[in-house]
C-alpha cells in the first residue's frame, strides 16, 4: 500500500510537469488551431534562462525563495519575448497559408531551437543550481519533496489562472473570438495580431515556469530536454482534449501516472513508448480527447 | 548527355581517390618530424567529464615526454584530439579521420566502453594500435590484436564491488540498477550478480533505465518495496548523481555502490545524498607512492584542479604508448603493436603490463564518497588485489 501511494505521488509530480507544458500547447491550439511544436523547446529555453539567471545571482550558495521567484519571473519574461519573436517571424508570415504550412514551420522552429541551443549552450548537460534546498516531507511512509509539491500546486494555480484569463477578462474574450472566427473578429475591431502575440507570450511564459520548476526538482538540463518532454506533453494535451484547459491538466496527470506505473514493472524501459501508444489509441477511438467536444465540420 | 558524362567522370575520380586512400591507409612510417598520436574522447555531451579528464591526463604525459627530449632521437609527440560528442557513431568517424586523414601512428581513447567498441574495429582494420585508458568492458580488447587497455576489466571490478558489499558492508540482499544502453553497465551488472550470488547473497531482479533518464523515482520506489540492504548503480556519473539524490528523497538511506563510471565532475550534484556511497576505482590520490604524488602535483600545477582516476589513466595510456614507440624504434604500426604487447611500465595506477588478452591485471581500490565544500571527496577505504 505504501508503495502504491508512493507511486501515485511520483506519478502526480511527474504528471504536473507534463500538465504545465500541455497548458501552453492547448492555449495556442485553442486560439490558432496551430500545434506549436516549438513549445517544448521554449520550455528548454526557460530552463536555460533560469540557469543563467540563477548562476548570475549566485543562488547555489545563497538559496532563497525570493530569489527563486525573481529567477522564475526573469525566465518568464525572456520566454515571453522569445514566444512573441517566434510568432512574429515564423508563424505570422505563413498564417494565411494552409495549416500544414504552419505545422511544418513549427517543426522547423523546433529543430532550430534544439540545434541552435547545442551551438550556444553546448551539448553537455548542465546541473541546475539548487535555488531552494530540497526538503522531504514524510507522511506514513510516503515521501514527497517540497519541490514536487511546488510543481503540483503551481500547475493547479496556473490552470485556474488561465481559466480566469480566458473566460473572465476582456483579452480572454478577444482570444475566444479570434479562436471562433479570425476574419470576423478582425472586422469587429479586434486587434487580432495583438491577441495572437499575447497568446504566444502567455503560453511561452508558462513554458518558462515549467522549465524552472522542473529543473529545480530534476536538475539535469540540456538543449534536447524539450524534445521528449514536449512530445509527451503534446500527447497529454491531445488526451485531455486539445484546446481544453482543464483537459491539459487531466491529460498531463494521466500520462504521468501511466508512465510511473509502467516504470514500476519489468517493462520500465518501455515507458517512453507508452505515451505514444496512448496517442495512437486516443486518435483512433476518441480523437476529441477526454474532455474535448467533437465538432462536426461543415464541408 | 553532357551532364551524364561529367557525372561519370566525377564518380570515377572519387573512386580513384578512394582507392589511393585505401592503399596508403596503413601508414608509411615517416622518419622525420613530429610523431602524430591521435586521441578521441567525449569532450562534449553526456560524458564530457570523461573526455576532458582523459585528454588532460594524456596531454600532461605528452608534455613531460617532450620536455624530456621526446621519442626516437629527439622527435616530439604531437597529440591530435577529436571530440566524439559522447556518441558512438561519432567515435568511429573520429578514429577514421585520425587514421586516414591525419595519419596518426597510434590512437588513445575512449573512456566509455560503448564508444570504444564502436571505434576499435577501425583501428584494427588499418593496423594502427589503440590504447583505451578506461574502457573496462571485457569485450573491448577482444575486437582484435591492435586494441589494448591500461585499466582492469569489469569481471574483476564487479567481483571487487560484490565482495566489498558482502564482506565489509555485510549486505545480504541487494538491488541493481543498470543502464541498458551502456555495454559497461550491462557487463558490470552481470559480474556483480554472479559474484554476489556465489558468495551466498541474494540479488533482486536488475532494474533497467536508459542513459539520459532523469526521473528514477518510480523504479526506486519499486526497489524500496523489496527492502534491499544495499543498491548497486552500475551506470555512469550523470545518472548516478540523480539516482542517489532521488533515493535519499524517498527515504532510502542504505549504502549505494557504483563502479569507476561514477568518476565525473557532475557527480557532485548528488550533494549530501552522496553520504554512504562507495565506488571501486583505479587509483587513490591518497596513495603515498611518489609516482602518484608527483603526478598529482604536476597535474594540479598544469590544470589547476585535482586529477581524477580517468585523468590518471589517460596519463598512463600516453606513457605506455611513448615507452612502446621508443622500444620499437619506429612508428610502424605492427612493430609498435608488438612493443605495446610487451610493455612493462610503472604507471600512476599501478604496474602496467599486458597479459595475453591485451588487458592489464592490477588491484582496485574502494573509496567512500563525501560531499564537502561543493565538491566530491574520494576517501580511500581498501585495496583489493586480483587473485
Amino acid at each position: 500500500m505504501d508503495t502504491f501511494l508512493q507511486q501515485f505521488i511520483n506519478g502526480l509530480s511527474l504528471g504536473a510537469i507534463y500538465a504545465l507544458i500541455a497548458l501552453g500547447y492547448t492555449m495556442v491550439y485553442g486560439v490558432l488551431r496551430l500545434i506549436n511544436f516549438a513549445h517544448g523547446d521554449v520550455y528548454m529555453l526557460g530552463a536555460f534562462a533560469g540557469y543563467y539567471l540563477a548562476n548570475a545571482m549566485n543562488m547555489d550558495a545563497n538559496p532563497s525563495v525570493l530569489g527563486a521567484v525573481v529567477v522564475t519571473t526573469g525566465a518568464m519574461a525572456i520566454c515571453a519575448i522569445v514566444g512573441i519573436v517566434i510568432e512574429r517571424f515564423a508563424y505570422r508570415p505563413v498564417r494565411h497559408h494552409s495549416r500544414l504550412t504552419s505545422l511544418i514551420t513549427a517543426i522547423g522552429v523546433s529543430l532550430l531551437l534544439e540545434y541552435g541551443g547545442q551551438v550556444v549552450f553546448g551539448a553537455t548537460p548542465r546541473f541546475f543550481p539548487q535555488m531552494i534546498r530540497s526538503q522531504v516531507y514524510s507522511v506514513g511512509g510516503i515521501q514527497i519533496t517540497n519541490q514536487s509539491l511546488m510543481i503540483i500546486v503551481v500547475a493547479v494555480i496556473l490552470m485556474f489562472g488561465l481559466e480566469f484569463i480566458v473566460h473572465r477578462t476582456k483579452m480572454g474574450k478577444a482570444m475566444r473570438a479570434v479562436s471562433f472566427n479570425l476574419p470576423v473578429a478582425r472586422l469587429m475591431g479586434i486587434n487580432t495580431d495583438l491577441v495572437i502575440a499575447f497568446t504566444f507570450a502567455l503560453g511561452s511564459a508558462l513554458a518558462a515556469v515549467a522549465g524552472v520548476l522542473v529543473a529545480l526538482s530534476i536538475p539535469r538540463i540540456d538543449p534536447l530536454m524539450g524534445l521528449m518532454t514536449g512530445l509527451k506533453a503534446f500527447v497529454a494535451a491531445v488526451l485531455g482534449g486539445i484546446g481544453n484547459i482543464p483537459g491539459a491538466m487531466l491529460g498531463g496527470m494521466l500520462i504521468g501516472l501511466m508512465e510511473t506505473w509502467i516504470s514500476a514493472t519489468a517493462y520500465s524501459t518501455y515507458r517512453d513508448a507508452m505515451a505514444f501508444a496512448v496517442l495512437i489509441l486516443i486518435l483512433l477511438f476518441r480523437p476529441a480527447g477526454i474532455l474535448g467536444t467533437s465538432v462536426t465540420e461543415k464541408v | 548527355m553532357k551532364l551524364c558524362r561529367t557525372t561519370v567522370v566525377f564518380f570515377a575520380l572519387v573512386a580513384l581517390l578512394a582507392a589511393c586512400e585505401r592503399r596508403s591507409g596503413s601508414s608509411q612510417a615517416s622518419t622525420t618530424g613530429d610523431v602524430l598520436v591521435g586521441m578521441y574522447g567525449s569532450l562534449t555531451g553526456d560524458g564530457a567529464s570523461f573526455g576532458q579528464s582523459s585528454v588532460e591526463g594524456a596531454q600532461l604525459a605528452v608534455e613531460e615526454i617532450n620536455n624530456a627530449g621526446g621519442v626516437l632521437g629527439g622527435r616530439k609527440i604531437r597529440l591530435l584530439v577529436e571530440d566524439d560528442q559522447s556518441r558512438p557513431e561519432e567515435a568511429s568517424n573520429a578514429v577514421t579521420k585520425l587514421i586516414t586523414q591525419d595519419r596518426v601512428v597510434a590512437v588513445l581513447g575512449e573512456v566509455a566502453s560503448r564508444r570504444t567498441l564502436a571505434a576499435a574495429p577501425v583501428s584494427q582494420k588499418y593496423q594502427v594500435p589503440m590504447i583505451t585508458p578506461a574502457s573496462t568492458n571485457e569485450r573491448v580488447t577482444q575486437v582484435g590484436d591492435y586494441v589494448f587497455r591500461v585499466c582492469f576489466i569489469d569481471p574483476f571490478q564487479g567481483e571487487v564491488l560484490a565482495k566489498f558489499a558482502y564482506n565489509d558492508l555485510k549486505a545480504r540482499r541487494v538491488a541493481v540498477l543498470k543502464d541498458i544502453q551502456q555495454d559497461y553497465s550491462v557487463g558490470l551488472t552481470d559480474s556483480i550478480q554472479k559474484t554476489f550470488t556465489t558468495l551466498g547473497g541474494q540479488v533482486l531482479d536488475p532494474v533497467s533505465y536508459s542513459s539520459g533518464d532523469a526521473d528514477f523515482r518510480a523504479i526506486l520506489t519499486q526497489v524500496r518495496a523489496q527492502k534491499p540492504d544495499a543498491i548497486f548503480a552500475t551506470g555512469y556519473y550523470p545518472e548516478a548523481a540523480i539516482i542517489v539524490r532521488q533515493a535519499r528523497e524517498l527515504g532510502m538511506m542504505m549504502p549505494i555502490l557504483g563502479g569507476d563510471g561514477w568518476v565525473g565532475d557532475a557527480l557532485k550534484n548528488g550533494r549530501e545524498a552522496l553520504k554512504n556511497t562507495f565506488i571501486s576505482n583505479h587509483y587513490s590520490g591518497e596513495n603515498p607512492d611518489p609516482v602518484v604524488q608527483n603526478f598529482r602535483k604536476a597535474y594540479r600545477a598544469r590544470f589547476n584542479r585535482e586529477p581524477d582516476s580517468i585523468a590518471a589513466l589517460g596519463y598512463d595510456a600516453a606513457k605506455v604508448l611513448a615507452d612502446s614507440i621508443t622500444r620499437a624504434g619506429t612508428t610502424d604500426g605492427p612493430k609498435v603493436r608488438d612493443a605495446i604487447a610487451s610493455a612493462d611500465v610503472a604507471g600512476v595506477t599501478g604496474r602496467l603490463r599486458m597479459n595475453a588478452s591485451r588487458d592489464v591485471v592490477k588491484p582496485a581500490v574502494i573509496e567512500e564518497l563525501q560531499f564537502a565544500d561543493g565538491d566530491v571527496k574520494y576517501v580511500y577505504k581498501t585495496t583489493i588485489n586480483p587473485n
